[in-house]
């Protein structure tokens, strides 16, 4: 069997006397979109903290393609191929978008050691970081300012910072939210193809996006995953539809 | 609305033609006025790389500045008394040449700035600014109880240091090397902003958490911006010692380091000439003032609390409008 592109290995963590990732172990693997859904408080963004390198557990372990990376900082993990999108989109405000999609082209050719020739004039990294907002669709907005963009146009502009990072495996958190029924569909459509890129772990609420994208979806309850399998395994789950659907639905 | 790039050509040009007047009209004390201001407005520049791009407010900058004023008037002192430096195992022969000069105190400051940034740098915020003012006092303390290099008095240096092909005793060719120098730096620092480094650290300043996960070090960033900009600062303290042969202990005051911060905040902060902007009025305001009153700091308040609440760009936001994006 081949190694998981990332793993989570009985992550535990505890704010006070909540434990808010409880003993959690999941893997992603290639090609793959594997979902995590459950209700707000469950611990998700908690959870991808600690994989990204946001938030130390208190036990358990984060592997990269096999390689423990729990004693690694977020910019290390970052250059071994993780990347993040935000469920509140944390961009340069000031910045244009290019300036933005540049900054991650920057960061994942690991050269920031350059003070004199001006970095929008570097062909690569301009280059890398214009064809990643042409794939959201973002080119035509690339001198506005992020502070001036819309919501929808600025969860756009994080999934474009995360594709010039060229990872090994994506995390996003609830890159839906707030996009609308239109914006939903564009990028529930833009996710299906990327997943041949570079697998997903996925957290969203949009349960159309989940059921259309998952391969593998698992449910996450005051911190504990309930629940992990295919998609139809979950649908059916009386747990899941208990704890997280809803009873009656 | 005047684009800013013009307005900085203008501003340097005005600076230029106001020596030069003072010059043909013999007003030599003018001309040492405008070298005060270009020097101040070089320090300021220097702490506009980490406090304007990289958001670090540091109260303690006028250790960099202190230490650039100290070196010269340490080498200058040697060289006077024709005895040399003992630094442990090494004697060090002083000297009189600006560049030397210059060369150490860039040197010096700039390891400084290392040194105090890295253990700063651990803080954010308000114990950033607690941690610098903090340096800021212990080099001001130390400096006092210095005495072999005059301790509270100062050191005198009788003759201004030399520079190959010019008489620096000129006062208008004095003002010219700081000019040039001035020129420099805001040169740097424009391609800086818009070099690779400048983008990572501008977003290092905006969005921490954005730098870590593009895989930078956000810590190292703002660490090289304060290394450049002590650095900078340092070689400004070097010069306006030179400018009064004179070095003290107040080079090294939290009221210096403060001064700084005003000068930005005056001009506009992170903007190119905001230093240069907030240097020349303010040495205008202590000249014009400063003859009536003895609280002219006061009227200095009013200015820069009207700046805070109500032009957020300062003088230069005021005449130019909103930064633009670089393209
Ligand atoms: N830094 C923190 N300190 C204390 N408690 C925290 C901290 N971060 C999160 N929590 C708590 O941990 C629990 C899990 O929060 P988390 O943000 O991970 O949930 P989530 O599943 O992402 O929710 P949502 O769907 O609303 O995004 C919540 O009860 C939250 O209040
Ligand atoms: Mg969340």
């Amino acid at each position: 069997m081949t190694e998981p592109v990332l793993q989570t290995i009985g992550l535990t963590r505890r704010f006070g006397a909540m434990v808010a990732s409880d003993d959690v172990s999941l893997d992603l693997r290639a090609g793959e979109i594997h979902a995590i859904i459950g209700p707000n408080g469950a611990g998700k963004s908690t959870l991808i903290n600690q994989i990204c390198g946001e938030l130390r557990p208190d036990s358990g372990a984060v592997r990269i393609a096999g390689q423990d990376v729990t004693r690694l900082d977020t910019a290390a993990r970052a250059r071994l191929g993780l990347a993040r999108t935000f469920q509140i989109s944390a961009l340069v405000m000031e910045d244009t978008v290019l300036q933005n999609a540049m900054l991650g082209a920057l960061g994942a050719g690991g050269r920031p050691w350059r003070f004199w020739r001006p970095v929008l004039a570097d062909p690569d990294l301009r280059a890398r970081a214009e064809a990643a907002l042409d794939r959201v669709g973002l080119l035509p907005q690339r001198g506005t300012r992020v502070s001036d963009l819309s919501h929808g146009q600025r969860r756009q502009l994080e999934v474009a910072v995360a594709l010039t990072l060229e990872p090994r495996a994506f995390v996003m958190d609830e890159p839906m939210a707030g996009l609308g029924a239109e914006g939903s569909k564009a990028l529930t459509g833009f996710l299906d193809g990327l997943r041949e890129e570079a697998p997903i772990l996925l957290v969203e609420h949009d349960m159309d996006a989940v059921f259309a994208l998952a391969d593998r979806i698992s449910v996450l309850v005051y911190g504990r995953v309930i629940a992990s399998g295919p998609v139809e395994d979950i649908r059916s789950n009386p747990d899941v539809r208990h704890a997280y659907l809803g009873t009656g639905s | 609305m005047i684009r800013e790039r013009h307005l900085n050509i203008g501003l340097l040009a005005g600076l230029l033609a106001v020596a030069l007047w003072a010059m043909l009209a013999d007003q030599p004390f003018t001309i040492t006025l405008a070298t005060r201001a270009v020097i101040l407005a070089l320090a300021a520049a220097g702490l506009n790389i980490a406090l304007g791009i990289g958001g670090l407010v540091s109260l303690g900058h006028a250790a960099f500045f202190g230490l650039g004023g100290y070196v010269m008037g340490v080498l200058a002192y040697h060289a006077q008394t024709y005895t040399p430096l003992e630094l442990g195992p090494f004697s060090i022969a002083g000297t009189k040449s600006m560049p030397l000069i210059w060369l150490a105190a860039i040197c010096v400051s700039g390891l400084a700035a290392l040194v105090i940034g890295l253990l700063s740098l651990r803080t954010s915020g308000v114990y950033f600014i607690m941690i610098t003012l903090a340096f800021g006092q212990m080099f001001y303390y130390f400096a006092i109880s210095w005495s072999a290099y005059g301790g509270e008095d100062g050191l005198s240096i009788y003759v201004r240091n030399g520079f190959p092909g010019l008489n620096t005793l000129v006062p208008i060719q004095f003002f010219g090397i700081c000019y040039v120098i001035l020129c420099l730096v805001l040169y740097l620092h424009a391609r800086l902003a818009r070099s690779p480094f400048g983008l990572a650290l501008n977003a290092a300043r905006q969005a921490p958490v954005r730098v870590l996960t593009v895989g930078l070090d956000p810590t190292r960033l703002k660490l090289v911006a304060f290394v450049l900009s002590g650095a900078i600062t340092g070689l400004a303290g070097a010069l306006f010692a030179d400018l009064y042969r004179f070095v003290s202990p107040t080079m090294f005051s939290w009221q210096m380091s403060g001064e700084l911060i005003v000068l930005i905040i005056l001009g506009g902060v992170a903007r190119l000439c905001g230093p240069v902007v907030g240097a020349v009025v303010f040495v205008m305001l202590e000249h014009l003032l400063g003859g009536l009153t003895d609280f002219w700091h006061v009227w200095l308040g009013v200015i820069l609390l009207l700046i805070v609440l109500f032009a957020r760009g300062g003088l230069i936001g005021m005449v130019s409008g909103r930064a633009v994006a670089h393209d």
